[in-house]
């Protein structure tokens, strides 16, 4: 079976610094699938040249079988592979109900129309009331994105991914500084989606990792150090070394 | 569908109707004043197209009046060369205006807020030293005048009351209101409100966000265009000033006054603007400007959102003591 998204030898510098270095990586289809690593480790650069926020320095980015390493941005998106931020990167002036339609619309194609009105479209009305109401949103539908609370709008970031209908989906620290009670929500979200999304998710808390990761892939230095399924990156001396570091050494 | 789930309609509201009933009826109260009210239709309407790229798309522009004095040389240029048909004028003056405005978007989008600034600046300086070095085609600073604008529809002079000129100015101005207002209301409007929240999430969600911009640069400079030509038209005179700075720079002040992002922000500012300056200017002709400085400060420091967010403020109260009652 062809990967779903694949790279080959991907490297990005920042001057002297190279932040990612010959990454070769596989996401298989339907995947639940883990990137950690300690801070620094060139997590969220990796991220941004697989969607195409930043260009390589070198290597390659496959989508199935087809290069994608010189395609923009939103056409990745068209092609079915969609991120979400650790920052929360939202509309933070558009209601929860826009923000959602609006990627419907995109994804569509008709968010360039002016032919009809917003108010009118009932079928993208209809599909994003849907999605809000799936990530228990509901409640907020017509609620302006900046004043809902900030666990809220980790679960707004997802609405919007989904909408676009990804076939992958890049999950950049999705539960990122939420309360631990509020992460497992999140992931529970997540955890539902279809088989039919590979997921790619970078997390902090090891908890959450081990609990939805079928596949784990630790960075460190921007390159690979280890990969394998939980149990396995559970037991490998050298990420425990990463992550405990002089710690496990001395003791 | 519960309130939660609705979007804004695009339904014309009681006081949208009100305001325009009361632009016509200007034309019966203040019958010696029309010529100060076609001025500010014209710059209501300029203000209009500036809040299309400002307040929707979040492009801050200080050139707007490049598209403006484009329109507005391509009217007077042609009335001055036989073409005096004043609707094919509008018409030609829009789509020259529009293609200045193509061309320059790619320099003008580029970069963030405060390069934008200076390059629409830029544009808008290297388009006024054109002009004034053209002074064959545009009169150069001495500003052209021998237009010869025809009878509109071929029945109805210009007349020196400016009766005429109100009238068509204000159905001209309608009719493209009514047009930016659907652009708003729109798919693509909403996306336009999109970027200006977050160009980054417009990407990331598959948006051609660059294509989007030059797309409403353009729409935005056609509609500077044919305020321009209205301006040529109904005053049947073309100065350098349609390119200058201030002009640019007066806009940017008349949609902060009436608040961006709502459309009738530009209208309602440029009244504001014009009717004080007017006011004032009678009051004490050399210092009138002080008064003017003094209300642009309290309008942004007090009045956040413009005459906009002081409205909606005073109404959100009005309603929360209705509710109380």
């Amino acid at each position: 079976m062809t990967a779903a998204l694949r790279t080959q030898g991907l490297s990005r510098s920042f001057g002297a610094l190279k932040a990612v270095r010959e990454v070769s990586f596989t996401l298989e289809p339907g995947a639940r699938h883990a990137l950690i690593g300690p801070n620094g480790a060139g997590k969220t650069t990796f991220v941004n040249l697989l969607t195409g926020a930043l260009p390589p320095s070198s290597g390659a980015v496959y989508l199935g079988a087809d290069e994608i390493t010189g395609l923009a941005q939103h056409e990745r998106v068209k092609r079915g592979m969609t991120r979400t931020f650790q920052i929360t990167t939202l509309f933070p002036g558009l209601t929860v109900l826009e923000s959602v339609v609006l990627a419907i619309f995109e994804r569509k194609g008709i968010a360039a129309s002016l032919q009809t009105r917003v108010a009118n479209r009932t079928a993208e009305i209809h599909e994003a009331i849907h999605i809000i109401r799936e990530l228990r949103l509901e409640r907020d539908a017509g609620s302006v994105t900046r004043s809902l609370p900030y666990g809220k709008q980790r679960l707004v970031e997802i609405a919007v991914a989904l909408a676009t209908r990804p076939r992958i989906l890049l999950l950049d620290e999705p539960a990122a500084g939420i309360p631990a009670a509020e992460s497992g929500e999140v992931f529970g979200v997540i955890a539902a989606l279809p088989r039919e999304v590979s997921v790619l998710f970078i997390e902090h808390d090891m908890d959450l990792v081990f609990r939805f990761a079928e596949r784990i892939t630790v960075l460190a230095q921007g390159s690979i150090l280890a990969e394998g399924t939980p149990q396995e990156i559970g037991a490998d001396p050298r990420v425990r070394e990463v992550y405990l570091g002089d710690e496990a050494a001395r003791g | 569908m519960s309130v939660a789930f609705s979007l804004p309609d695009a339904r014309w509201r009681a006081a949208e109707i009100a305001f325009w009933i009361a632009t016509g009826l200007v034309f019966f109260v203040f019958p010696s004043h029309l010529v100060l009210a076609s001025q500010v239709l014209i710059t209501g309407l300029f203000a209009v197209s500036l809040d299309l790229v400002l307040g929707y798309a979040g492009i801050v522009s200080l050139g707007h009046a490049a598209m403006f004095g484009t329109g507005a040389y391509v009217a007077g240029i042609l009335a001055r060369n036989g073409w005096g048909e004043p609707l094919s004028g509008l018409f030609a003056a829009g789509l020259a205006a529009a293609a200045v405005a193509f061309v320059t978007s790619f320099l003008a989008l580029r970069g963030e807020d405060l390069t934008r600034l200076m390059v629409t600046l830029g544009i808008s300086l290297l388009l006024y030293e054109a002009a004034n070095q053209a002074g064959v085609w545009t009169g150069g600073v001495d500003g052209l005048s021998d237009m010869q604008v025809r009878d509109l529809f071929g029945v109805f002079p210009f007349d020196i009351r400016g009766r005429t000129a109100y009238l068509y100015t204000l159905a001209v101005v309608f009719l493209v209101f009514c047009a930016a207002r659907r652009v708003v209301h729109s798919p693509f409007g909403l996306s336009l409100r999109g970027i200006r929240e977050s160009p980054r999430r417009m990407a990331a969600i598959g948006s051609p966000v660059q294509r989007r911009l030059v797309v409403v640069y353009t729409l935005a400079g056609a509609m500077a265009g044919i305020a321009g030509a209205l301006l040529a038209q109904t005053t049947q005179f073309v100065g350098l000033e349609v390119l200058g700075f201030s002009r640019s720079a007066d806009l940017l002040i008349m949609l902060v006054l009436g608040g961006a992002g709502w459309l009738y922000g530009g209208l309602v500012g440029a009244a504001l603007f014009l009717v004080a300056q007017s006011l004032l200017s009678r009051l004490n002709p050399v210092y009138w400007e002080f008064w003017l400085g003094l209300l642009i400060v309290l309008v942004v420091l007090l009045a956040r959102g413009g005459i906009n967010g002081a409205l909606t403020r005073v109404s959100a109260r009005l309603g929360l003591a209705r509710r109380q009652a």
